[in-house]
């Protein structure tokens, strides 16, 4: 029988696929095509303290193989996310993980604060890697101090043993080195990766297309980027669990994240494409673990990293 | 009810798709979808194929469908094939299949009472407005219409569309057919001699805005339907959003796939041009 199970920090999950932040709505839009129950975890839009309108349009230009964003975080802010999201997931008797983004450490913490007490939540994702804020030293990930601190004030402030996931940018000189940072700092485990700086000039207009000028890229053209990331982080660190993500529109493209060292996978902008593409993504992961022989998913999280002289 | 509760992902035959001036007139077998539209809704259509770089689905206001009872829906659409996306669609034969996610979004409301309607519409922004008008004919509403266009190539004006409405005014900016001009220099005589009570339009955003512009000059209801850049057409992406006012006064970044495409144009705020509006629910 194989065992598709996996784990995150001290979280327990079914499966490895999972949605990705900000490419699932509330759930409710996707449940009218799958049962929420059937994915590894829905992890939330990241959510703030405030309700927050996000950023102008255009907020979105197609790109070769991927997508340009600029939502800018438009959310409820945590407490209607507490009042209506969460319940709502829950009755679906979906597994949550709660995405969180601050604009100051301070707001990381009172976010965690929040959260601490919630019920059904099995993991934290700390975002601390949008790239569509207005000012870029709020890109907490691109500094290590920043990042240790985001990370600090929630492993402060969670309590108890709710896995903090923390989600980095691959917009840095060395990812390891903000990933060793933010794991010294209390995080369980690393979402890995965020949707890469980007721009778009509408040659008609001859301005930036997009409102917010820059963007967030995601989708298959960032894939080795996010590959790359997934492994160097896992050869520095083995045993720090890794969320991967990244342009995953097949179950081979999330078995070369399992490869690389991650021990889930979130499906993103395949979503937009199609609906369904997690459930897909999930059938033709399992499919592609058997058929190279592996007993279960565990086995084969990191096997890219072994020696030469293998099999 | 949850969000398009009515929506289904099918993989539809093409079962017919021709040239129509500079348009492609495409009808889909979908089955049972074609009896859940309603006019105002949309489709979202996968393209390029399975090795393509075009990653995000196309939305296609409806143009029409028809139940055949058991063999099956037809649903129709009017292609622009302006992009790579739109162009590889016009280009699919019939027999080919295609992944399609329908009905999405709003559809437009419909009176209750015989009333009398205007219709407008942009380019092949006038699709939908067939299937509109005969819904609003089998009301008992008296239905004109007015669509415009550049040039008469880019006028979508079926012949049994024609015969759905009481009167078809054409306009186009070069005077290659109908009269010279845009939609809006015909309106406002429209309006007044045939005592329009409710105004419908489908179309680019500018001439939406210059539409709704005239209804308020009137004091009309005026039903739209808006358009954003759109990812994925199911309300997931937060791409397509729009500042909308609700019935509170609270002007919000609304969903163009969810809270639309059809929303009332006195709710829309015409005038934010890539800014978010003062006042917008958590604006900062």
């Amino acid at each position: 029988m194989f065992n598709f199970q996996t784990t995150l920090g001290k979280a327990e999950f079914e499966n490895p696929i999972f949605t990705a932040s900000g490419c699932a709505g509330s759930g409710k839009e996707l449940s009218q095509f799958f049962e929420l129950n059937q994915l590894g975890a829905v992890v939330t839009k990241s959510i703030m303290l405030k309700a927050r309108s996000g950023r102008a349009t255009p907020r979105m230009a197609e790109t070769p193989s991927g997508m340009l964003n600029s939502i800018g975080l438009q959310g409820p802010g945590i407490d209607l996310f507490l009042e209506n999201d969460v319940p709502w997931l829950r009755d679906q008797g979906a597994t949550i993980v709660v995405s969180i983004a601050g604009e100051s450490v301070e707001d990381y913490a009172v976010l965690a604060r929040k959260l601490r007490a919630v019920p059904g939540i099995s993991a934290l994702e700390v975002n601390i890697s949008c790239p569509n804020v207005e000012n870029r030293g709020q890109v907490f990930a691109c500094h290590p101090e920043t990042a240790r601190a985001a990370i600090e004030a929630v492993r402060r402030n969670i309590g108890g043993e709710l896995p903090i996931i923390a989600k980095l940018t691959p917009d840095v000189t060395s990812i390891v080195e903000i990933a060793e940072e933010v794991v010294a700092a209390g995080a369980d485990g690393l979402a890995l990766i965020n949707t890469v700086l980007g721009m778009v000039i509408d040659t008609n207009t001859m301005r930036p297309k997009l409102a917010g000028k820059t963007g967030g890229l995601s989708g298959p053209a960032i894939r080795p980027i996010a590959v790359r990331a997934v492994y160097q982080v896992h050869a520095a660190m083995p045993h720090v669990k890794i969320l991967g993500m990244g342009g995953v529109s097949s179950g081979q493209d999330a078995f070369e994240f399992i490869l690389a060292g991650a021990s889930a996978v979130s499906v993103g902008t395949a979503t937009f494409g199609n609906p369904m593409a997690a459930m897909k993504i999930k059938e033709e992961l399992r499919a592609e673990l058997i058929s190279h022989g592996f007993d279960s998913l565990r086995e084969a999280v990191g096997y890219a990293h072994r020696s030469e002289g293998g099999n | 009810m949850g969000i398009n509760s009515n929506a289904k992902q099918v993989i539809a035959e093409i079962v017919s798709n021709k040239k129509v001036g500079s348009y492609h007139h495409m009808v889909f077998a979908v089955g049972e979808i074609a009896n859940a539209a309603k006019p105002g809704n949309f489709v979202a259509i996968s393209v390029g194929g399975e090795s393509s770089q075009l990653v995000l689905r196309r939305a296609f206001a409806i143009y029409r469908t028809f139940d055949r009872g058991a063999s099956g829906g037809l649903l129709e659409i009017v292609v622009a094939p302006h992009g790579a996306g739109s162009a590889w669609l016009a280009n699919q034969q019939p027999g080919a299949k295609i992944d399609l996610i329908a009905p999405l979004g709003t559809a437009f409301g419909i009176p209750t009472e015989p009333v009398r309607a205007l219709l407008v519409g942009g380019g092949y922004g006038s699709a939908p407005l067939f299937g509109l008008s005969d819904v609003l004919k089998n009301r008992g509403c008296r239905v004109d219409m007015v669509i415009g266009a550049s040039t008469a190539m880019k006028i979508y004006a079926p012949l049994d569309g024609k015969r759905s409405v009481s009167s078809l005014t054409i306009t186009t900016e070069d005077g290659s057919t109908g009269k010279t001009g845009k939609v809006t220099d015909v309106l406002r005589e429209i309006i007044t001699s045939n005592e329009i009570d409710i105004v419908y339009s489908c179309g680019p955003m500018g001439m939406l805005e210059a539409i709704n512009n005239i209804t308020e000059e009137f004091n009309l209801v005026h039903q739209c339907s808006i358009e954003e850049s759109m990812a994925c057409g199911i309300g997931v992406c937060m791409t397509c959003v729009l500042p909308i006012k609700g019935d509170d006064g609270q002007i919000r970044m609304l969903r163009s796939c969810i809270d639309g495409p059809v929303v009332a144009g006195e709710r829309v705020i015409w005038n934010a041009k890539r800014t978010i509006p003062e006042g917008t629910w958590g604006a900062h």
